[in-house]
C-alpha cells in the first residue's frame, strides 16, 4: 500500500514553491472545479462533517461541528468572513510555515472551498510578520487566482462571489488565539473575548466569522474532491486523515512529516527524526507544542492522535513534538517556557498577567540556587489556579501550566535537586 | 464679572491653537503614507479600524513611529492619540522607538533554547557591542529577542533584517557580524 500524503504531495524537496501551473498540473483545483456550482454548500458541510476533520490548530475541535453553527439564511445580505490562521508562534511548531512556503495554492483552494461551504464573501489570511516568503506566495496566488476567474465577482460563472486579503500581523503569540485575532484584524489590542457570542454568530465587525488553522484549511479540498470515506481510512486510529508531525531538540535528524493521524510516538521519532543525536538519552518530550504536558520514555508507543495523547495526560496540541534530552535542565526547559508565556500575556486578566511572572520568577530562583523547599508548593498552588480552565479569560494560561505542572510530576527530583543543592546541577556541567 | 471675558477669550484662544496644531498635524504624515493609509481605511468599517495598519504604514516609511506621528495618525483616524498608543505599545512588531537599519530577531523560544541560543546571544551582543532591546552606535543594528520562528528543525535561527538565517553557530555570526566595529571590543 502506497502511503497517500495529500498535503505535501507537492512539497519538493528543495522546498522550492508550487505555482499555479504546476499546481494545476497536478491536479489542483478540481476540487474548486467539481464543487462550485456543482455541490450545494450543505453537501459540502454534510462531505466534511462525515470526513471528521479535526482542527489542527492545537484544540482538535470537529471542523465541520464549528462550521455548523454559522448562520446560512442570511436576510440582511451582510458579509460573512472566513479566517486562515497562520500565526503560528506556539513554541516549537514549524508546519504551516512550510504548507504556506512550498504549496500556497493549496490553502487558496482549501480557503475558496471552505469559504463557499459557509457562504462566506470575504476570507483573511492573517500571518506573522516574520513569515515574509509565505506573505509574497499567498499574495501572488491570489492574484493568479484572480486572473483565472478562481477569486473575485462570479467564481467559475456562477453566482458566487469572494474576495480575499492577506494581513500581516504587528507581532504577539496571543493574535493566534482566535478571538484575539479577531481584535488585531480590527485594529484593536489583541485581547481576546467573551464566548459566547461565539465568532460563528458574531466575530469579525460582529459578523459571522471562521477561524481556522493553515493545516485544517489544506485539507478541506482534498476532501470534498475524494470524499470523507477516503479521508477517514487515512488514519490509523479513530482519527481521521493524515498529520504534519514534527520532531525538533537533540534528535539526529529533526523536521517535519505528513504522516497517517496515529503514527506511534516511537516511528515518528526514531524512524523519521533518525533517533537521539550521540550522546543524547531521551527523557520526555511535549506532543504538540510548548502548551503541552510533558509525556517520557513510557508513552512511546502510543499513538499521536487526539484521544490517545489525551488519555495519557496530555495533548496531541499542533503535532510538532519537543524533544528534552538527559543534557539538559528540565527546570531551565520550563523556566523558558513559563517565561515566555509571561511575556506574551495580554495583561487582561490577573491570573494570568501577575500568576505567570511570579511562576517565572520562584522558577529562575529555583534554577539559580536560590529555591527553597516552600517554592514547590507556591507553584503547586499556582499550577491549581491558574491551570483551572474558567479562572482565566483564554487558553494562554492554562496552557503555560501543562508544562511546569507535568515538569513537576515527572522530574520532581530534578527540582529537588536544585533547592537541596542550592543550584543547577546542568549548569555546573556547563550546559545549560 | 469683567474677569470672566479674559478667561473664556483663553479657553478660545486655547481651542483655536489646539486646531491649528492638529490641522498642522496632517502636514506630518507625507502624501504617500497618507494615501495609503486612506486605502486601508476604505477597507474597513470605520476609520479608527485601519489603526494597525496605518502604524505599520508610517513605519515602513521612517522606520519607526515618533510621538508626532502617533499623534498625526490618531487625528487622521479621528481616535485619541492615548488609545492609538495603547495599540502601538501592544505590538512587539511597532517600533515606537528609533531602530537601526537591520532588525535582528533573534528566536529565543523553547527549541532554540535547547540549541544553545543564550550562547548565541552572547556571542551577537559581543560581536555588536549591545544588549538585547539595544542599536549599535552607527546605526546599522538593533537586537531583539522574538518568539519561536517556526524553524525549529533549523534551530537556533535568528532574522536579519528581511533573512532567515538557520541552523546558526558562533562562527556564522563572527562571519555575518565580523566586520562591524561596533565597539564590541
Ligand atoms: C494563546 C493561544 C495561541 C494560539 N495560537 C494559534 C496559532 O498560532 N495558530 C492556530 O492555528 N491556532 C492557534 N490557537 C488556537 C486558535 O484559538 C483556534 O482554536 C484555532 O485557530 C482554530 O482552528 P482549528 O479549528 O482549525 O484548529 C491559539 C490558541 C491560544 C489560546
Ligand atoms: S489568560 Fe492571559 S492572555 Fe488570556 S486573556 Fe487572560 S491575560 Fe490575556
Ligand atoms: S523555537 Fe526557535 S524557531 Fe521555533
Amino acid at each position: 500500500m502506497s502511503l497517500d500524503r495529500p498535503l505535501t504531495r507537492n512539497v519538493r524537496p528543495d522546498r522550492s514553491p508550487t505555482d499555479l501551473a504546476a499546481y494545476e498540473a497536478n491536479g489542483g483545483y478540481r476540487g474548486l472545479h467539481g464543487a462550485i456550482g456543482k455541490l450545494t454548500p450543505s453537501d459540502c458541510l454534510q462531505i466534511l462533517k462525515n470526513s471528521n476533520l479535526r482542527g489542527r490548530g492545537g484544540a482538535g475541535f470537529p471542523t465541520g461541528m464549528k462550521w455548523s453553527f454559522v448562520p446560512m439564511d442570511n436576510p440582511s445580505g451582510g458579509h460573512k468572513y472566513l479566517i486562515c490562521n497562520a500565526d503560528e508562534m506556539e513554541p516549537g511548531t514549524f508546519k504551516d510555515r512550510l504548507l504556506m512556503e512550498c504549496d500556497p495554492h493549496q490553502l487558496i483552494e482549501g480557503m475558496i472551498l471552505s469559504a463557499y461551504t459557509i457562504q462566506a464573501d470575504v476570507a483573511y489570511i492573517f500571518i506573522r510578520a516574520e513569515y515574509i516568503k509565505a506573505t509574497q506566495l499567498l499574495r501572488e496566488a491570489i492574484a493568479a487566482c484572480h486572473d483565472k476567474g478562481y477569486l473575485g465577482k462570479n467564481i467559475l460563472g456562477t453566482d458566487y462571489s469572494l474576495e480575499m486579503h492577506v494581513h500581516v500581523s504587528a507581532g504577539r503569540y496571543i493574535c493566534g488565539e482566535e478571538t484575539a485575532l479577531i481584535s488585531a484584524l480590527e485594529g484593536k489590542r489583541a485581547n481576546p473575548r467573551a464566548k459566547p457570542p461565539f465568532p460563528q454568530v458574531s466575530g469579525l465587525w460582529g459578523r459571522p466569522t471562521i477561524v481556522n488553522n493553515v493545516e485544517t484549511l489544506c485539507n478541506v479540498h482534498h476532501i470534498i474532491e475524494r470524499g470523507a470515506d477516503w479521508f477517514q481510512s487515512l488514519g490509523l486510529t479513530a482519527d481521521a486523515g493524515t498529520k504534519m508531525y514534527g520532531v525538533s531538540g537533540r534528535v539526529k535528524n529533526p523536521g517535519c512529516w505528513e504522516l497517517p493521524i496515529g503514527t506511534p510516538v516511537r516511528e515518528i521519532l526514531e524512524d523519521y527524526a533518525g533517533g537521539m543525536e550521540d550522546g543524547y538519552q531521551l527523557r520526555g518530550f511535549l506532543p504538540g507544542g510548548g502548551s503541552t504536558d510533558f509525556l517520557t520514555t513510557e508513552h512511546l508507543d502510543l499513538a499521536m492522535d487526539y484521544d490517545t495523547i489525551g488519555k495519557a495526560g496530555s495533548r496531541m496540541g499542533t503535532g510538532t513534538m519537543i524533544i528534552l534530552d538527559d543534557k539538559t535542565c528540565p527546570v531551565g526547559f520550563v523556566k523558558n517556557l513559563v517565561e515566555f508565556f509571561a511575556r506574551e500575556s495580554c495583561g487582561f486578566c490577573t491570573p494570568c498577567r501577575d500568576g505567570l511572572p511570579w511562576c517565572a520568577q520562584v522558577l529562575d530562583d529555583i534554577e539559580q540556587g536560590r529555591g527553597l523547599q516552600e517554592d514547590m508548593d507556591t507553584l503547586a498552588r499556582q499550577v491549581e489556579f491558574i491551570g483551572a480552565m474558567g479562572n482565566t479569560h483564554c487558553a494562554l494560561a492554562p496552557g503555560a501550566m501543562e508544562p511546569l505542572a507535568s515538569g513537576m510530576k515527572y522530574f520532581r527530583e530534578d527540582f529537588q535537586r536544585h533547592i537541596d543543592g542550592a543550584g543547577c546541577p546542568w549548569c555546573d556541567g556547563g550546559i545549560h | 464679572m469683567s474677569d470672566l471675558i479674559p478667561i473664556v477669550s483663553v479657553a478660545e484662544a486655547a481651542l483655536s491653537e489646539e486646531k491649528a496644531a492638529l490641522s498642522g498635524l496632517n502636514a506630518v504624515l507625507s502624501e504617500a503614507e497618507l494615501t495609503a493609509i486612506d486605502r486601508e481605511i476604505s477597507h474597513v468599517p470605520y476609520r479608527s479600524a485601519a489603526a494597525i495598519d496605518a502604524l505599520k504604514i508610517v513605519q515602513s516609511h521612517r522606520g519607526w513611529v515618533s510621538d508626532e506621528n502617533l499623534r498625526a495618525i490618531a487625528h487622521h483616524l479621528e481616535m485619541s492619540a492615548a488609545e492609538l498608543e495603547g495599540i502601538a505599545t501592544f505590538y512587539n512588531l511597532i517600533f515606537r522607538r528609533p531602530v537601526g537599519n537591520k532588525v535582528i530577531l533573534l528566536c529565543n523560544s523553547i527549541s532554540c533554547w535547547i540549541k544553545g541560543c543564550d550562547n548565541l546571544q552572547k556571542k551577537v551582543s559581543e560581536q555588536l557591542g549591545v544588549d538585547l532591546g539595544q542599536t549599535t552606535p552607527d546605526n546599522r543594528y538593533t537586537l531583539l529577542p522574538v518568539t519561536c520562528l517556526g524553524a525549529c528543525d533549523k534551530a537556533p535561527v535568528m532574522m536579519v533584517g528581511d533573512d532567515l538565517h538557520e541552523d546558526v553557530t558562533e562562527q556564522a555570526v563572527q562571519t555575518l557580524f565580523g566586520d562591524h566595529g561596533g565597539g564590541g571590543e
